[in-house]
């Protein structure tokens, strides 16, 4: 048993499956000399004609270029810089139609030779002293990409291909009517051999397959001769078949080997370069020629002289067509490529690029084309030519119904569209159209798929973020909850502690024994009856504005008690400002007729702060503790007015004890005025009087309020009775008013304060007792 | 000016279906001229009334479909359909058979399927077993040849024949096929089938007077003339191989082993390939590309059973014949076949070794 390798140098060939034999028409062509044409007016070079990224921009509009200069520079190994064909001048870089079945226009620099035709400087490569890595920047720099038609980067294909078995030199040019590959190896065969040469230096494979065609006697002859001096070149003479040119089938023909579907020919050790890419490098490395130029077969029944000529890259493709005697028939086709796979122009002014290998110009009695699509007649025959051993009927009914499943499953992926199929369909069907179309379907529809899936992902992360934050968002408000209950519980403690403190303070007044607040509530409920029953006998004296006022103060007392004690900074003071009150009261009380009420509203301030002692902390509620305490206080004064002297010095106390001031009205100022000069006193008073009336206008507002809040303090029901009681209620009212009119004044001075309050509750009983007689009148 | 745009490939072959299906037309005629020639011209008769009727019935349908009458007309699949079923009904058939077999071959049969490529069934094998069935008796009226009659055919006999069941002589179809002797004739298939039923040896079967020294009397020239159409198709790229020698070859091994085994009872290998419609078969029925399987191996899969199928039947089944019944059997197979005999992509692995 012979290896493969044996086999093969022994001369076996192999075959692939199908194919077919389309009349090649290629004599017509290559027995004829390649014609070198004259300098065009334009060349539209395309940046990017190769399979990869174009490269970044050299020139600028205006700029003279040399023949062979770069106009692109390759910053990517995917890129592959583009070169001036000849001297010139870029007229302009802009989109221009390029060559490709789509058409689109493509970035083009537009050149304008001047006729020169003026090289720039070469430096050819010595090939025993460069390295592997100089030789691939070289192939690369000259912008060489596969010239077969795919335009697959060429310094990526050999830069990967390194120590291969076999390097395939694709010759065969199987496509009808191309035969520039065949002149190609007619004239200049030592020069391929140089570039195989070069390639086998950077890949050093086993050995070296050159495919060909046996129609082309002329090459074969050429090749064989120029390779007879290399052992391991070995020129292969294939049958015509189409489509034998392809990768994947000239493989199956010269190895027997298959390209496993989805890999490439390097992963079973072999590489294949088209004969004119290798022609490319020999000239690019030897003499440093840029691939400016190409032999392109210009070909059809509507030219008059079909033949091979050099084109410049950027060539239009009429200028090519009317060189070669162009007379176009109604609805001529132009063709870029062969007639198998080639792609119809719609426009002349195309340039030709480094893949252009042919430009066909058919009549429609040479090519007729099919258009008369009839239906599948399920013969079969598409499948016995099919190269790839696809079954072209099936994805054919697949296409039709977009079945895009099947069609994977049919293996539509491996289709390498060379048309052997549509060629042989004597329905006419277009099959490889509707395979691309079918082609194309997939990939929108994986693209989509990937979309979709991003999407989802998206979504998806999402809906975990609102989920997350709302698990979050929970978990917070439960440990706030908890907070707050222990707040509350600490806040439920803090109230017992407080009460109990008021308690203590209750207790440790030297008077009164508060041991239960339900006791003191309920002594404070009788007392305010009973103040009431007095009030309710004074009031025969007082006003009916008093009570209102009082009824006004006793909320605004609750109000604005918290503050009091920040504002009253000087207990001391307040204390004295109380004793005097307290004296004025006792002294108010032995004349009785004038204000019954102030003594018991002169002793509640006192007691206030005797109570509110610790913390302002429940507010409303320690108002009205306190007013309650100061009411029970001023009970207890009226009975025996001396004991209240008792002052603790407690920052309430100062506000609270405005109600004593009924007494000073009749009383000489002289005795607190002796400490302020009068003036003073005045404004003082005058500002009690404001904040009087503020307080009074604010306590409309705000009174519902605070009998709620007051009913709400529920340790303390009986501080309802408060606003029963008038008289008491104008004491308080006082208290309220000097509490302002302490606010107004901010702690400057609390003895200051002090006196105000007391000169203010003086006024306060100077008005009281200057109305009462109106009222009583 | 404006250039067309195309979708590659801008070649095609030129055999268009229209073509392919002259060509098996055109590859009938010695076969047809045989029969002509040892059964006399009743078979033109035939072919006449199939192809007029088969192209009424294709426009009508057509018409009714609203598809384009003309350029399906010019496809001659339904003049195919037509030929094939005429060369399948005895030639003294009388008329209303051939027509109403056509009519049902081209309406039922193809059209409602869907028309050129979409139909199920062989079309003109489905009329033949359609009519089979429905009149058994005009459908084996089968004539021994010419030499053997009692009567000299007359120039306007099958004029007469098809059209009024009587000759111009006035001789009823079953006096026409009854010889000198007074014996009524069959085909050599059936004279076989009837010997060995009743016990005769196959030798002492050959011995009558249908039988030639190889096959039946006229019928071996008939598949012989078939064959060479069959080759020329062939050789003409119109059909290919694989269906052909498939049925000729499973149907060949098949009469081989059980003539190996016991040629009394059992016919030889050549006298079933040259006897009924075999050829027929094997070149023009079977190769039907729309209802034969479309896979390289499927069509040998497709092919070996017909083969098998015809041997089957002929032994051992209720009829002499069994072309048509073979091919419609197929045919249901076909998707199933289709299936399970796709062949391996280029650079993929073998299906099981996955």
């Amino acid at each position: 048993m012979q290896s493969l390798f044996q086999q093969i140098k022994a001369g076996q060939l192999w075959d692939f499956h199908g194919g077919i034999h389309p009349p090649a028409r290629k004599q017509q062509t290559s027995q004829k000399p390649i014609g070198r044409l004259s300098l065009p007016d334009r060349l539209y070079v395309p940046l990017r004609q190769h399979i990869g990224v174009p490269g970044s921009l050299l020139v600028a509009v205006g700029q003279q270029v040399l023949k062979g200069q770069p106009l692109t520079f390759a910053d990517n190994a995917m890129a592959v810089p583009v070169h001036a064909p000849t001297s010139g001048t870029v007229l302009a870089i802009e989109p221009h139609i390029a060559p490709h079945p789509s058409a689109l226009p493509e970035l083009c620099v537009v050149i304008a030779p001047d006729g020169l035709d003026q090289w720039r400087e070469r430096y050819p490569l010595n090939l025993s002293e460069c390295d592997r890595l100089s030789l691939l920047q070289r192939i690369q720099d000259a912008g060489i990409a596969g010239m077969g038609g795919a335009g697959f980067p060429t310094h990526l294909k050999t830069g990967a291909a390194n120590g291969v078995d076999y390097l395939i030199i694709n010759a065969v040019e199987c496509e009808p009517y191309i035969s520039a590959d065949d002149v190609l190896m007619q004239e200049f065969a030592t020069t391929i051999v140089k570039g195989i040469d070069i390639l086998c230096e950077l890949s050093g494979p086993k050995a070296v397959l050159i495919g060909i065609e046996d129609d082309k006697p002329l090459a074969i002859a050429a090749m064989q001769a120029a390779c007879s001096q290399r052992e391991q070149y070995l020129v292969k003479v294939v049958p015509a078949k189409y489509p034998s040119g392809g990768e994947k089938q000239l493989i199956q023909l010269l190895t027997s080997k298959e390209v496993p579907a989805g890999r490439r020919p390097l992963d079973i050790g072999i590489v294949m370069q088209n004969v004119g890419t290798v022609f490319a490098i020999a000239q690019a490395v030897l003499e440093d020629m840029p691939l400016i130029s190409r032999i392109v077969t210009v070909v059809g029944d509507s030219l008059s002289q079909p033949q091979n000529v050099l084109a410049l890259i950027g060539t239009p493709v009429g200028y090519l067509l009317d060189a070669c005697g162009f007379s176009p028939e109604p609805a001529q086709r132009i063709i870029m490529g062969g007639p198998m796979m080639g792609f119809t122009l719609p426009s002349v002014s195309v340039p030709v690029v480094k893949t252009s290998n042919c430009i066909l110009a058919p009549t429609q009695a040479e090519l007729p084309s099919a258009n008369n699509e009839m239906d599948c007649i399920r013969c079969g025959a598409c499948a016995e030519v099919c190269p790839a051993v696809l079954l072209p009927q099936q994805l054919l009914w697949y296409s039709k119904a977009k079945d895009l499943d099947k069609l994977k499953e049919y293996h539509l992926a491996d289709c390498i569209e060379c048309g052997a199929c549509a060629y042989v369909c004597p329905s006419e069907i277009p099959l490889v159209h509707y395979y691309r179309v079918a082609k194309a379907e997939i990939r929108e529809q994986s693209r989509d798929e990937l979309k979709a899936e991003q999407a989802k992902a998206r979504f998806e992360a999402r809906n975990e973020r609102l989920e997350q934050d709302k698990q979050q968002r929970a978990a917070r408000n439960q440990a706030l909850a908890l907070q707050r209950q222990q707040l509350m519980a600490e806040q439920q403690k803090g109230r017992e502690i407080e009460q109990a403190q008021q308690r203590v303070g209750a207790t440790a007044e030297p008077v009164q024994e508060l041991s239960k607040e339900q006791i003191i509530a309920l002594r404070e409920q009788k007392k305010a009856e009973a103040r009431a029953y007095q009030a309710q006998k004074a009031a025969q004296q007082s006003t009916a504005d008093t009570a209102e006022v009082a009824d006004n103060s006793v909320s605004s007392e609750a109000v604005t008690a918290p503050t009091a004690p920040e504002t009253a900074a000087d207990p001391r003071a307040a204390a004295v400002a109380a004793a005097i009150a307290r004296a004025k009261a006792k002294k108010a009380q032995t004349e009785p007729v004038e204000a019954p009420v102030a003594a018991p509203a002169a002793a509640a301030p006192p007691a206030t702060a005797a109570l509110v002692t610790t913390e302002p902390v429940l507010d409303t509620r320690a108002a009205a503790v306190a007013a309650a305490i100061a009411r029970a206080k001023a009970k207890k004064a009226q009975a025996e007015p001396a004991a209240v002297a008792v002052a603790t010095p407690e920052p309430v106390s100062a506000p609270a004890q405005p109600p004593s001031s009924n007494p000073e009205a009749n009383t000489p100022d002289t005795a607190l005025a002796s400490d302020n000069d009068r003036e003073a006193v005045k404004r003082q008073a005058l500002a009690a009087a404001i904040a009087r009336a503020q307080a009074k206008r604010q306590q409309a507002n705000t009174e519902a309020a605070i009998d709620a809040q007051a009913s709400l303090s529920d340790e303390r029901p009986a501080t309802a009775p408060d606003i029963v009681a008038g008289p008491l209620a104008a004491a308080n009212t006082a208290a309220a008013n000097s509490t302002t009119a302490a606010e107004d004044i901010p702690a400057v001075d609390p003895r200051k304060a002090a006196i105000a309050a007391a000169i203010a509750r003086a006024k306060a009983k100077q008005q009281l007792s200057a109305t009462d007689p109106k009222d009583q009148a | 000016m404006s250039f067309r745009i195309a979708s590659s490939p801008h070649n095609h072959s030129q055999q268009h279906t229209c073509v392919l299906m002259q060509k098996v037309i055109l590859a009938c005629i010695p076969g047809i001229a045989c029969q002509v020639y040892f059964f006399g011209y009743g078979v033109l008769l035939q072919l006449v009334l199939a192809i007029l009727t088969a192209w009424a019935s294709e426009a009508l349908v057509l018409r009714l479909r609203q598809k384009p009458v003309l350029p399906r007309l010019k496809d001659h699949s339904a003049m195919l359909t037509a030929v094939l079923l005429a060369v399948s009904i005895p030639a003294f058939a009388p008329w209303w058979v051939i027509v109403l077999g056509t009519a049902f071959a081209i309406i039922i049969v193809k059209q409602l399927y869907g028309g050129l490529g979409h139909n199920l069934f062989n079309p003109a094998m489905a009329a033949y077993v359609f009519l089979l069935v429905s009149f058994p008796q005009q459908m084996t009226s089968w004539l021994p040849p010419l030499t053997l009659q009692a009567q000299q055919q007359q120039w306007l006999d099958p004029v007469c024949a098809v059209f009024t069941d009587f000759s111009c002589a006035g001789y009823s179809l079953t006096q026409l096929k009854t010889d000198i002797d007074g014996m009524t004739m069959a085909t050599p298939l059936d004279t076989i089938k009837t010997d060995l039923s009743t016990g005769k040896t196959l030798t002492e079967s050959l011995q009558q007077p249908v039988f030639d020294s190889f096959g039946g009397l006229g019928w071996n020239y008939v598949n012989l003339a078939f064959l060479l159409g069959g080759l020329w198709l062939w050789q003409q790229k119109v059909i290919q191989w694989r269906i052909p020698v498939a049925v000729l070859g499973t149907l060949g091994l098949c009469s081989l082993l059980g003539f190996l085994i016991d040629p009394d009872l059992h016919a030889s290998p050549l006298f079933h390939l040259l006897s009924g419609g075999t050829m027929l078969a094997a070149f023009f029925i079977a190769t039907d590309p729309v209802s034969a399987s479309t896979t390289l191996r499927g069509r040998l899969y497709y092919g070996a059973l017909i083969g098998l199928l015809i041997y089957l039947i002929r032994s051992f089944g209720g009829f002499p014949d069994a072309v048509a019944f073979a091919v419609m059997l197929a045919n249901l197979a076909v998707p199933l076949i289709d299936y399970y005999s796709r062949p391996r992509t280029y650079g993929h692995k073998p299906k099981g070794s996955f």
